[in-house]
Order: C-alpha cells, then structure tokens, then sequence
C-alpha cells in the first residue's frame, strides 16, 4: 500500500500549497497601497450600489479575520472580486483569457517538446563530434536569451510576412470557418514559436543526459550485439527510459511558460492570461492581479501534482 | 527524508587541492573558458563604465533614432543618447541588481540550507516543507504582484528578486551539509566540544563554498533576467539605466516600427551574453562538484532511485 501513501501525501502536499497560495494572497493585497479596505470596492466610476454591494460581499468593514473568512468563501464560490478596469466579474474576464492563452502555450510547449527532444537525441547519439557541440550550444544560447527580446527579434525578422500581434484580424469581416483557422493559425505561429524556443534548451540537456545515462545500460548492449540498427535502438530501446524524466520536466517547466506567457503575451498583443497581468500592473487593477496569481499558482500546482504522479505511475523504481 | 546517503562520496580535499580542482575544471571544460572570459570582459566594462564610456549617460549627441555611423558604432537611442555609452552603464547597473539579489539569495538559502542540513529532524522537515512551497509557486508571477504593490525601485527589485531565489542553493546546501556533517572529522570535532557555531563556520561551510559559488553564479544569471523581465513589464526603476530598462524604453518608443533595430537588438544581446557566460560557468562547476548531477534522474528530479553506479555517461 505504499502507492497509496506517496498519492495521499502529494495530494496533500499540493492541497497545502494551494491554501498557503491563497493565504499569502489575501495577505499580500491587504497590503496593497491606498485604503486597504476600500481596495476591492474601490472600483472607479462605480455606482454607490455596486461599491456598497461589494463592501458587503466582502466584509469590508468587519475585521481581518472576519474578511479572511468571508474571502475564503467567496473564493469558494469562485467570486474573485470586480476588475477596475472594465467593471466586470475577475472570473469573466480570467475565463475568456484563460480560453486564449491555452492553444497558444501548448502549441508552443509542443513546439519546445519536438525541437528539445530531436536535439537531445542528436547530441547524446553524437557524443564528441561538432554536431553535439553546435546542438548543445545553440540550446544554450536560445535558453540564455530574454523572453521578450526574443519575441521583440522574431518580429523584426518575420515583419511583413507573419502578423506581429493580436489574435485575429480585425478587418477580417464574417469569415467562414477556415479562413478564422487559417488567420488564427498565421496569429498563433510567432508566439508559439517564441515560447517554443525559449523553452526547448532545456529539454536537450535533459533529454541529452538521460541518453547518455540509458545508452550506457546493459540492455542496450545486448540490443547492440544482436546487430538492431543503431536508429531501432535509440528509438525502441533508449528513447523510451529516457524519456521518462522528460515527461516530468514537461509538467514541471509549467511555471518557466507561466513566466513566459506573460513576457511573449505582452509583445505580441496575444488577449490572454499574461497580457491580463501586465494590463493590471500597468492600471494598479489589483482585482484582476490577484485573481490571475491565484489562477496561475494553482495551475503551476497542480501540473507540478501531475508531474509527481505520473513519474510514479512510469518508474517503479521510485522510493520515497 | 532524513538520512540521504550520497551516491559517490567525494574525497575529502585540503584548501590546495580544491583549489587545483578548480583551475583542472577550467582547462577540461571549454565552455568554462569561454564563460569566464565573457563574464571577466564585461565586468570590466561595468567597472570601468565611468571612465570608458565615449558620451554622457544624459547628454544627446544626435538626431532621434540616429543610424549608427563611425563616432556612434551602435546609432543612438530616442533621445539621441550614445548607445554604446547606454550599453556600459546598463550592464553596470544590470550586473549590481544581479550580485544583490543574488547575495540576497544566497543569505537567505545557505542559511537554510546549513541549517536544514546540519540540525535534521523536524527544523529539516519545516525548512523543507517552506522551501518545497516556495519552489511550487510560480516566481515571475509573485514577483510582479509584489513589485507592482511595493512600487518601482531598484531596491525592491533587488529584496522581491533575491526572496524569491533562494530555493535552489537551500536544497544543493542541504544535500551537501548532510553528507558533510556524518564525516569522520566533523563528528571528532564535535567529540572534542567544539559548539554548533564552530563546527558549522569551520567545517561544515568550507567544504560548501565551492557548490555555493557554483550555486551563486548561476543564480545570478536568473536574477538578471528577472530583473530585465520585470523592467521590460514597466516594474523597473524609472531612474535607473539597466539593461532591461533599455529594452523597455526602445519597445515603449516603438523603436521596432522605426527600424531602429540598433536600439534593441544589442541590450538583448548583452543580457543573453552575460547570462550564457554565467551558466556556462556556473554549469560547469556544479558539473564537477556536485555527484548527484553525474545521474542524471536526481539531476533533474530529487527522488532517491536505486543507485546507478558504474554506469552513466562514462559508460559508453
């Protein structure tokens, strides 16, 4: 029943880890500047009505631990307070970027799988030659880059040829099904493909090592000595043990794409999740800030719960 | 949790041969070369920015946008400064917010890490359980909730930068003062009634610092970019000149739909050079001090597999 006991504990540990997030949360935006009990009501151009109706919702003028409270289960409820900005539910507008960043963040994580992967391979496969020194490297020299330099680059190099922001174009009246795949197809690609880069150093040296690590096993010299070829072996033999660590890594880059969407999102114009964070630091729209930590940090959680059980559920050889 | 027992015991070293050690590590690794002399040059540049720099950090010299010529090799910005002249004092200031942060950092994760390391018990398993928190939360996103509510400044990128690195050298300490405090000459020590305080500072830590300084550069190079994210996200100190701050101003001023490419391809390339030359480095020398990284499971993972001894990358 140890298998039982590793789950519970990781489920718990996350569960943990969610509620310190939210804790810290409430903590941190009572802190925030200006009135603090006029922050969540504070919304401008309000009607008296709605600001009274949130005072009330909140518990703005009881006591801190009466208003931890009352935000615990509001939060429950999923009512993350009013955006400043356009007036309207934090969860609405987290809903419909949340709907946006999704395709372009995994798009570009399959992106960074392909690429990290091929090169891993290369390089552990060519061990020694130039060909391993030219993969690695340039790995590291795209890992060693600025997020948003990289795209501000891409956008240099692609202007004129690929649309440089947004999601769709605008001027694009009525399109028919394919045409708004196509046009959202030609919007995702330069993001994507930034997110992609950034992130595929990474996997090379990880999938490189573990490579290594597998090509030195006793069963692939014994796939050696039966005379398989060299591609059947990495492929059917090596490949698969290594990677393992590759699928946990996967989950767990999940916070270096959080810190990415927000970088790729602000200079590309993308309308999503990381766009709506840099909008709210730039209006002091401390709602929307807080709902878009407390959604990231759960999201970045969670995978990490993932990683932890799936690298159980993958490799026996784990002991806790 | 409590009684990690290293795959591969290193050998105790005296100060000298560490020290050979590390000059070894250098002439086998040219990527250690390499990353070196790009960090040596450019903290030169930022030392010297001063004194070398051709213009005035705040005087113009010329036409919005110019193109680079012969007296400005770079062009100039959108205020007509000399971009070579911005280029040194950024990196100057760059590599400032780098170095606090990060010593920051260390402060922070040493302590832990010694502490965790060296007590055990329930002081390990709390440290821990905090450090595991803070390695979950995303920390970009953190940071510019806590920029954002705490105001631009290049001391609170500094403080929020440097509270939020510190897990990686806490765990690394951890491991490593572990393996350290059950040597036989920490234990005689200890027989001999030398206090925690001694055995920690005497012993425990010189046998450390080579993995700290690892730990060190490498945690630089994140503060850095850290640093050019926040500034690039408007969260900079608006009256200092870093690397990102240029990269903000050149995208805020549209330098991009002015074909002024000379504003912003440079500073993004500085900080990719600084942060390549501090992995390589720091890579390197985590590479040679620290055993764990020859498997590459716990490299990337930190669960206990069954030990893999005489495998490995030397194996094929």
């Amino acid at each position: 029943m140890r298998g039982i006991d590793y789950v519970l504990k990781r489920v718990g540990f996350a569960v943990v880890t969610v509620f310190v997030a939210v804790t810290i949360n409430f903590v941190l935006f009572r802190l925030a500047p200006g009135s603090a009990v006029t922050n969540l009501s504070r919304v401008p151009h309000a009607t008296q009505q709605l600001r009274h109706a949130l005072e009330v919702q909140f518990g703005l003028d009881k006591s801190k631990g009466a208003q931890y409270a009352i935000y615990l289960k509001q939060l429950v409820h999923g009512n993350l307070g009013v955006s400043y900005e356009n007036e309207q539910p934090v969860s609405t507008n987290l809903r419909v970027a949340l709907i946006n960043t999704l395709p372009m963040v995994t798009l570009g994580t399959i992106f960074s799988i392909i690429i990290g992967t091929l090169t891993g391979v290369i390089a552990a496969w060519r061990r020694g030659t130039p060909t391993e020194a030219v993969t690695v490297s340039s790995a590291l020299g795209f890992y060693s880059m600025p997020t948003h330099w990289l795209g501000l680059m891409l956008i240099i190099i692609f202007a004129g040829v690929l649309p440089t922001g947004g999601m769709t174009n605008e001027f694009l009246l009525n399109p028919g099904f394919w045409q708004h795949l196509k046009d959202l197809g030609s919007h995702i690609l330069l993001p994507s493909l930034t997110l992609g880069l950034v992130l595929y150093g990474e996997y090379t040296l990880i999938v490189r090592s573990a490579m290594l690590e597998t090509l030195g096993e006793d069963y692939i010299l014994t796939a050696r000595a039966k005379g398989l070829k060299p591609w059947t072996i990495v492929r059917r033999h090596a490949l698969r043990n290594a990677m393992l660590p590759i699928t946990t890594l996967i989950a767990l880059s999940f916070g270096y794409i959080v810190a990415g969407a927000i970088l790729i999102e602000t200079v590309f114009s993308w309308p999503g999740i990381g766009r709506a964070v840099y909008e709210a630091v730039l209006e002091r729209d401390y709602p929307m800030l807080q709902g878009a930590f407390l959604l990231l940090t759960i999201a970045v959680v969670l995978c990490n719960l993932v990683a932890d059980l799936l690298y159980f559920k993958l490799d026996p050889r784990i002991t806790e | 949790m409590s009684n990690v027992t290293p795959l591969i015991e290193a050998p105790a070293e005296t100060a000298s041969s560490r020290r050979g050690f590390l000059l070894r590590t250098l002439r086998h690794r040219p990527a250690a070369v390499i990353g070196t002399v790009i960090l040596v040059v450019v903290s030169l540049v930022a030392v010297l920015a001063p004194w070398i720099a051709p213009y005035g950090l705040h005087t113009q010299v010329g036409p919005v946008f110019g193109h680079p010529a012969w007296k400005h090799p770079l062009g100039l910005d959108d205020g007509g400064i000399d971009m070579v002249t911005l280029l040194m004092w950024g990196v100057r200031v760059s590599l400032v917010v780098g170095f606090a942060a990060t010593f920051v950092s260390m402060a922070i994760g040493g302590a832990v890490g010694v502490i965790a390391g060296y007590f055990g018990g329930w002081v390990d398993t709390l440290l821990m359980r905090i450090t595991d928190y803070f390695l979950v939360v995303p920390d970009v996103p953190l940071m510019i909730v806590v920029a954002a509510i705490w105001g631009p400044s290049l001391f609170h990128i500094i403080i929020v930068i440097g509270i939020l690195l510190w897990t990686s050298t806490a765990r690394v300490i951890r491991a490593q003062v572990k393996s350290v405090r059950e040597r036989v000459y920490v234990k005689r020590a200890r027989a001999l009634g030398a206090g925690h305080t001694r055995i920690v500072l005497r012993h425990v830590l010189p046998q450390v610092a080579p993995l700290l300084i690892a730990n060190t550069v490498l945690t630089v190079a994140v503060a850095i970019f850290d640093e050019t994210a926040l500034s690039f996200l408007g969260l900079g100190d608006p009256s200092t000149t870093s690397l990102g701050k240029v990269i903000e101003n050149a995208f805020e001023r549209a330098a991009i739909s002015s074909g002024a490419w000379w504003a912003i391809v440079p500073p993004g390339a500085l900080v990719a050079l600084i942060i390549l030359g501090c992995s390589l480095v720091g890579g390197s020398l985590e590479d040679a001090l620290n055993p764990r990284l020859r498997v590459a499971h716990l490299s990337a993972r930190t669960f206990r597999l069954r030990p893999l001894v005489g495998r490995g990358a030397d194996a094929l």
